[in-house]
């Protein structure tokens, strides 16, 4: 789960880790009482949306009087922001987050993540901060410096050291650092968190070391013991489709082919998107039914599939293990039942209960279903029916 | 001839009473495998499906002598229940469950290493070595022995890899899910190295997906270590950037753990990388004439 940058921040103070002032707004008139409350001759005001590159699309702004904050606060409230990470449909601002703003005398990039190569959580810095990391990391590998941490000692000093020289932290700042990087540490594993990102990490004209932007993603599965983190989801960031498929325990994601598929394991499912392809067709989305797949979930596959209207034909590619077949064809039938599927169904199921599934299709006697053999035959047959 | 566990194998299922545990240790006993009891806390002196429950793994072992543990417990249980059993010296853990913390689970597996307790999983479909043992959730009716063994990320496709060699005339020594976790136990690289000393395995197939950098380390591994012909399918060529997959270690992140970078490093190193996974089976029959 990812959070706003308002949130980490957050997450930030509670630990002590420096940040700028600031305060959240959703409208021009609060965006304008924050500034005031703040003070100063300079604010920074940001779109609050759950996406890198804000900066480069527009979404960030410093204004230099009470003005141009509420110029800039009624350019973006509503603005749809384009970045790579939205692709060409962008996403909306409905946020605003203000902040001081700071004189700063030295920047770099500073992140927290796991390493999955040698399973432990690594530093990394880089004295390329408040740009474009992913290009830092493709242009320029060796200017990040990656800083491993056995779990079984945490963080200590020499971590911060040798990170603080390679980033040419000044002596007299060392132990500042230190202690930044220690308590990035500390919410990294306290918060079960993902990645903790600081693009840029600051020192302010009052030698204080400040985290002027922060990024969090959270590791899913330990959401259960963080309610206080878990009730920050913003869902009007996440996807509509694929969040209500996770609430009928289906794994969806919207792609841009028009074979819609329906698979149960994550492996096959990206397997048989890979075999449509391979076939010459394109899958429009992947669906994962899972292991406890029922008669009502699998009709909610299809409804989701059909809600895309790119998609010619739905491939059900199921090798039952402990979902069961049967289930799998009476999901089907109410699917059919209840939805007006008007595209043609191409069905292969094997594994557990696959010879009572094929009596059940056949007896029901639904005209654009296409039986398939095997994998390899249901991708053809697919295919060719997308065809059409 | 098989590898980790075969008929002889002595099991016990942590999580013994659940209901999933309930189900598939029942399939696992119907396929031959010795499962001689079972954990679950504060259930210990009852009996369930005939056998022994004990409160704890020491308990257990002590009692029965088993080796090897199954694990069933829910996903914030799982790294205390590797733990406790890598703790008393079991040798080998199957942890089945899906959807334990990253954290708690790189804790686990560094104590297992530490104690010489090797880890399957978790998020896995655990182990069959074709009509000795099954260990997990894997369905049986598809298992045939024969000479090829299996290491994948993936559970489907363990299943639709096995029964495309099965059609195409062979079977299978041992089949191992490996899980599709961002840290798992046992690896590629050490099963591998396994299938290479067993007998009756003649050639391997190797499944993985996007994510991570464990095929990538297989790849130079077979290059430097492995005789036997190893066929590969990697899955997710077409997965969106930055999108998890289902499985929560499969995810490509700052555009790396492609499929396609993987493919290529396995080519590079001697191993026949297939494009469509309904080659499989067909691959591996072409592999074993030559």
């Amino acid at each position: 789960m990812n959070i706003h940058e308002y949130q980490a921040k957050q997450i930030f103070r509670k630990y002590y880790l420096p940040t700028p002032k600031g305060f959240l707004a959703n409208t021009v008139h609060e965006t304008l009482k924050c500034a005031k409350k703040l003070g100063g001759k300079k604010w920074v005001l940001k779109a609050q949306v759950h996406t890198g590159g804000r900066g480069k699309a527009g979404g960030i702004k410093i204004a230099h009087s009470l003005e141009e904050v509420k110029l800039y606060a009624q350019e973006l409230l509503g603005m749809t922001l384009i970045t790579k990470q939205t692709g060409p449909d962008g996403i909306v601002v409905q946020k605003i987050y203000i902040e001081e703003g700071i004189n700063i005398t030295y920047e770099a990039y500073l992140a927290i993540t796991l390493d999955r190569s040698i399973e432990m959580p690594v530093l990394m810095g880089s004295r390329d901060g408040g740009v474009e990391i992913e290009k830092v990391a493709m242009d320029n590998p060796n200017s990040i410096k990656k800083i491993p941490i056995d779990p079984s000692i945490g963080f200590k000093d020499f971590h911060g050291r040798e990170l603080a020289f390679e980033l040419g932290i000044f002596r007299e700042d060392i132990n500042n650092f230190i202690a930044f990087a220690r308590t990035l540490y500390r919410i990294y594993i306290e918060d079960d968190a993902e990645l903790i990102e600081i693009n840029p990490l600051v020192k302010t004209d009052k030698n204080q070391f400040l985290a002027l932007d922060g990024k969090m993603g959270l590791d899913d599965s330990a959401l259960f013991r963080h309610n206080d983190i878990e009730a920050m989801r913003d869902v009007s960031q996440e996807n509509e489709e694929e969040q209500e498929a996770s609430r009928y325990g289906l794994s969806y994601i919207k792609l841009d082919g028009n074979v819609g598929c329906m698979v149960n394991g994550a492996g096959l499912a990206m397997a048989t998107m890979d075999i449509i392809h391979y076939e010459g067709g394109s899958a429009a989305n992947f669906l994962d039914v899972g292991g406890n797949a029922s008669a009502t979930s699998v009709a909610k596959g299809f409804e989701l599939i059909l809600k895309d209207a790119n998609v010619k034909v739905i491939f059900v590619n199921i090798f039952a293990g402990i979902v069961r077949c049967d289930r799998i064809a009476y999901g089907i039938l109410e699917a059919c039942k209840n939805v007006d599927v008007k595209v043609p169904i191409v069905v292969r199921l094997d594994g557990t209960n696959a010879f009572i599934a094929a009596k059940i299709l056949k007896e029901a006697h639904i005209s654009n279903i296409i039986v398939a053999t095997s994998l390899e035959d249901g991708a053809k047959k697919a295919v060719e029916a997308s065809r059409k | 001839m098989s590898i980790l566990v075969d008929k002889n194998t002595k099991v016990i299922v942590q999580g013994f009473t659940g209901k999933e545990a309930t189900f598939h240790a029942q399939e696992c006993l119907k396929y031959g495998t010795q499962i001689v009891g079972g954990v679950t806390p504060y259930k210990g002196g009852t009996v369930h499906l005939g056998l022994p429950v004990f409160n704890t793994v020491k308990e257990a072992i002590e009692a029965t002598g088993a080796t090897v543990s199954l694990l069933f417990v829910p996903p914030q249980n799982v790294a205390d229940a590797i733990m406790e059993a890598a703790s008393c010296g079991i040798e080998l853990c199957i942890a089945i469950t899906e959807g334990a913390p990253v954290k708690d689970i790189q804790i686990a597996k560094a104590y297992a290493n530490k104690n010489n307790m090797k880890l399957i999983g978790p998020n896995c479909p655990g182990i069959v070595s074709a009509d000795e043992c099954k260990l997990g959730i894997m369905p049986a009716n598809i298992f045939k022995k024969g000479c090829v063994g299996v290491i994948s990320k993936s559970g489907t496709l363990t299943y639709e890899a096995t029964n495309q060699v099965v059609l195409a005339g062979l079977g299978i020594s041992t089949a191992v899910g490996i899980g599709g976790d961002p840290i798992i136990g046992l690896s590629y690289k050490e099963l591998l190295q396994m299938f290479e000393e067993d007998e009756a395995t003649k050639a391997i197939v190797l499944i993985g997906e996007i994510g991570g950098t464990l095929e990538i380390e297989a790849a130079y591994y077979i290059k430097e270590n492995i005789t036997k012909p190893v066929v590969a399918f990697i899955a997710g060529q077409h997965a969106p950037k930055g999108k998890r997959m289902g499985h929560a270690g499969a995810i490509i992140s700052g555009g790396k753990g492609t499929a396609i970078e993987k493919m290529e490093a396995l080519k590079a190193c001697g191993v026949t990388v297939v494009l469509s996974p309904a080659h499989i089976g067909k691959t591996v029959l072409e592999v074993l004439k030559i």
